[in-house]
């Protein structure tokens, strides 16, 4: 005899997707995200054990692949989908977007953020809903008067869009400056804090 | 190639880690030695330098898991009579007897025969998860195919 053949392995890909979901749901990830549905399309919501990490449009940094290989490049590869973690995040976001919530109460982890941008950021967060301060404006208060295109960087770094709103920083001119996401998101993001819920269809 | 991301890790190594336990430990204890397997190499997995020869890893793991747990059985009072069968379509119970075979032969051959078939692992791969050359792997899943048919063959 020439060939003999193999055993045949087990056949049974749902008990192994099944076992795949407990192992995920209860096991002790660093990181843990959810693609969430909002108005302005699927972001890719990341969190820590200290906080929200990341919110990526998911069109905008190339994809969910792509962020959850920033993330497990930069802050820890012991990421899993899903979790009772994030219920507060999709929770939050659908009171912003349906104009029940003006501030965010979830915890940031600011850990991928360097201590200028986290003082611009922390800045930014004190813009009050539906108002809107210049760049110039943010990088005084953030303690660099003359920081405002630093700050626009800091700005175009923010790693949690929405949540620390830097939507309200707009040019001092008038325009409304760049957005990470892309100006109509800025667009439709100033329009919900003014109350223009009917653009959305 | 970098490290994936654990949940994509996940996705792409259960289905050759469930069927390598399932043959290994049968069905019953197949999900325990599948918890602990993945626990362990969450644990472990930011050590790991690169994404290369992760299911050889994985089955490294999978496999201590599955010997740890023939010890503990071994150790266990033994309960007269048949153990309880989960229901199990019949066309497998013929590969589930065949796996139960593969089982009961020597070391070598019963971890190249588990690696390599139920685990998915090129002989190459399984050669360096137990440090024998990939000939070496080879060699041992014939004689324990050849064994395998004689013993099947013999009822």
């Amino acid at each position: 005899m020439t060939t003999i053949p193999p055993p045949i392995p087990p056949r049974d890909a749902q008990a192994a997707a099944a076992a795949a979901a407990r192992f995920a749901a209860a096991a002790p990830a660093d990181v843990r995200y959810a693609e969430l549905e909002t108005p302005v399309g699927v972001v890719v919501a990341v969190i820590t054990r200290k906080g929200l990490a990341r919110l990526d449009y998911e069109d905008w940094f190339g994809g969910l692949d792509a962020v959850l290989e920033d993330v497990a490049a930069r802050l820890s590869p012991r990421i899993l989908r899903g979790g009772a973690a994030l219920d507060p995040v999709a929770r939050e976001l659908d009171e912003y977007f349906a104009g029940r919530r003006r501030t965010f109460d979830l915890p940031i982890d600011w850990t991928l953020v360097p201590a200028f941008g986290r003082r611009v950021l922390r800045a930014t967060a004190r813009i009050p809903y539906g108002e809107v301060a210049t760049y110039g404006e943010v990088a005084a208060r953030a303690g660099s008067p003359h920081g405002a295109r630093a700050a626009g960087n800091a700005l175009g770094a923010n790693p949690v869009p929405i949540v620390v709103p830097c939507h309200r920083v707009v040019r001092a001119g008038g325009g409304l400056g760049g957005y990470t996401g892309g100006i109509e998101r800025k667009q439709r993001l100033l329009a919900v804090e003014r109350g223009e819920q009917a653009l959305f269809g | 190639m970098p490290l994936p991301p654990f949940q994509r890790f996940l996705d792409e190594q259960r289905d050759p880690v469930w069927r390598f336990l399932v043959a290994a430990v049968g069905r019953d204890a197949a999900d325990d030695c599948f918890q602990e397997t993945f626990l362990s190499a969450l644990q472990a997995y930011p050590r790991l330098r690169h994404g290369e020869h992760l299911r050889a890893w994985v089955l490294t793991i999978a496999s201590r898991k599955a010997i740890d747990h023939h010890r503990a059985r071994r150790r266990a009072a033994v309960p007269v009579g048949a153990p309880p069968e989960v229901a199990t379509p019949a066309s497998e119970v013929a590969d589930e007897e065949t796996w139960r075979l593969v089982r009961e032969l020597p070391a070598r051959q019963r971890a190249v025969l588990l690696l390599r078939y139920a685990g998915d692992l090129p002989h190459r791969d399984v050669g360096a998860a137990l440090g024998c050359s990939e000939e070496a792997s080879r060699q041992a899943a014939r004689e324990g195919l050849r064994r395998l048919r004689d013993q099947i063959g013999a009822r």
